[in-house]
């Protein structure tokens, strides 16, 4: 186990003891195995694969009922004309929603499918751990049972670390055998790869099931390096504590060619085991449309189009 | 001496200049069998990555106000007008004819494309009106753009026909693919040079150099491609491409040489709004 107990000595003494990323190997191994050719057969697979682990997001203060609804039921059947797509992981909305979410998937043969809340103050983090602490427990009211809290930056970067690890321990404690607890880091405001590392292990000693890159709000959000060390962190943890954790990658995915190369990455990096929705999601909306025109192509052998594919 | 820097013939994608995505090329020769360029063999992945960019810029370049389109058609001719010499140059290497013709054929092809120009704030008020109802209504038609439309360019020239192939579709508010044609690839990607540098929105422009039987099937059957302009093709491979086009409704024409506005109009929808009287 992690000699951690909460205290900042305790966690940069442990911090301190973790292998630093060599970034021009990290960014130089994630293009190498952006390059991997895939086979039509596990192109396939990799394109239903890749559906059935989208949180299908909605994240935009112009969000609706309305809206909302629309995407719940495309989560549930994401081609109208083809029932044999899978279902996506999750759908991933703000607090308000929750509620319109869960009833809309509940009424329309989505009850497998779980809701998951971005709190703790999303995108910035900067409020109150009371406020917080309020935010996460009226998603989880409403029915969520995935929880996207992002951690406090301005505190990470200045060293004030004990201050996120018990913020995460509190958020955690709230969400208990209720929902999953999924940790944004927001590398894009991490700076170094040598952060996100030590990041994804402050969360992960904290008690996240899933570390997530991104908000969606800053760019750059997940490039293949940052998910690369992220895919490490994860496979270190799960050799030093036999516990494996989830990654999430969320922001800049759009193309299917981005979420196979994702996909590429988890199994080589942290395994085979990883390939599922229980411990890898990802987090788009513009992504889904994408894999859906890639798989009509792939099925009726000519390129599809918009046309084809919903509004949202 | 001094050793020749040749250049390389790319592809033209989304207001870039990538080579062929299969890394293929294919040598070209001019007219008495001596080498003149490695041109870009497009493959459908080509074609495919230049749908993606025109449909993309589609709704950009079709809400322009027509007048905007205009300027910018116009100055994409005030800049082949400086570039006159090198299409010269090409037009006599790939056709082997005099410079004197050489030079009438790029004169021809400006003034094509300054008349194309001019239409595209006229074709609205020339082909559109008002018409007659019994009712308390207004009624009126306006042609309006159809999407992407891919364009097979024809052999009868080197440059006016791409002239012939391109500037009808951008008037009536499309974006395009081309395919230049297999034996006059140069004046084809020289003209692309033109449009990047003349505020042409990138990606409403691309053109692919290669073997048109080899990407017509690909364009006949991409469900996101709106119509075609078949003029460079073989009827056999035309017809099949009729054929594949019909799933998702594509208007497939092909045209004789001559400027007339009915090329613009054949890429543009006739939309018809019923106004209420008084309100």
């Amino acid at each position: 186990m992690l000699a951690i107990d909460g205290t900042e000595t305790s966690i940069k003494s442990f911090l301190r003891t973790l292998s630093p990323v060599d970034q021009v190997g990290a960014e130089s191994r994630a293009a190498m195995l952006g390059t991997r050719s895939i086979k039509t057969t596990s192109k396939l697979w990799a394109i239903d694969t890749a559906i059935s682990m989208i949180d299908l997001t909605t994240l935009e203060g112009a969000d609706t009922p309305g809206k909302v609804k629309a995407i719940c039921t495309k989560a549930v059947r994401p081609d109208p004309l083809d029932a044999t797509v899978p279902h996506v992981g999750a759908v991933c909305v703000y607090n308000d929603m929750v509620r319109i979410a869960r009833e809309h998937l509940d009424n329309n043969g989505g009850k497998s499918i779980p809701v998951a809340a971005v709190s703790t103050a999303f995108p910035s983090g900067r409020a109150s751990l009371e406020v917080k602490k309020r935010d996460t427990e009226d998603a989880i009211a409403n029915g969520a049972t995935e929880i996207d809290m992002v951690i406090d930056r301005g505190a990470f970067l200045s060293g004030n670390l004990a201050k996120v690890f018990a913020e995460i321990v509190c958020i955690k404690e709230i969400c208990g055998e209720r929902a999953h607890l999924k940790v944004i880091l927001e590398t894009g405001e991490l700076v170094t790869y040598d952060n996100v590392r030590k990041a994804s292990f402050l969360a992960m000693a904290a008690g996240a099931d899933f570390i997530k890159t991104s908000t969606g709000k800053v760019t750059p959000a997940a490039t293949t390096p940052v998910v690369l060390v992220m895919l490490e962190a994860v496979r270190d943890y799960f050799q030093l504590t036999g516990k494996r954790i989830g990654v999430k990658p969320a922001g800049g995915i759009r193309t299917t060619k981005d979420a196979i190369k994702q996909l590429v990455l988890v199994n080589e990096t942290a395994g085979p085991e990883w390939l599922n929705p229980e411990l890898f999601r990802i987090g788009a909306s513009a992504l889904l449309n994408d894999l859906l025109m890639q798989r009509m192509k792939m099925h009726h052998g000519q390129y599809s189009g918009r046309n084809y594919v919903t509004l949202d | 001496m001094r050793i020749d820097v040749k250049k390389t013939y790319k592809l033209f994608i989304g207001g870039q200049f990538p080579r062929s995505e299969s890394g293929r090329s294919y040598e070209l020769f001019d007219s008495k069998g001596n080498f003149l360029a490695n041109p870009a063999l497009a493959s459908r992945k080509d074609l495919r990555d230049a749908v993606v960019a025109a449909r993309n810029i589609s709704d950009k370049w079709s809400s322009a106000t027509a007048f905007n389109r205009s300027q910018i058609l116009y100055r994409v001719a005030e800049v082949m007008e400086g570039r006159k010499d090198q299409f010269i140059a090409e037009i006599i290497a790939q056709e082997g004819v005099t410079k004197a013709q050489a030079l009438k054929q790029v004169n021809e092809a400006i003034d094509l494309w300054v008349w194309y120009a001019g239409w595209c704030d006229k074709i609205a008020s020339v082909y559109g009106g008002t018409n007659p109802v019994s009712g308390s209504f207004y009624n009126f038609t306006t042609p309006e753009n159809l999407g992407v439309v891919a364009s097979f360019i024809s052999d009868q020239s080197s440059l006016t026909s791409i002239v012939h192939a391109v500037a009808p579709i951008l008037a009536g508010g499309n974006t395009l693919v081309a395919v230049a044609h297999e034996d006059y690839p140069l004046s084809a990607i020289t003209l692309s040079e033109v449009i990047a540098t003349s505020d042409v929105p990138g990606g409403v422009v691309n053109i692919l150099t290669g073997k048109a039987k080899e990407i017509a099937p690909w364009v006949g059957s991409h469900m996101d491609i709106d119509g075609v302009d078949g003029s460079g093709l073989d009827s056999t491979t035309y017809d099949a491409l009729r054929k594949d086009g019909a799933d998702n409704l594509k208007r497939i024409n092909r045209f004789d040489e001559v400027k007339s506005p009915q090329r613009i109009l054949a890429y543009m929808e006739h939309k018809t709004v019923w106004h209420p009287i008084g309100i």
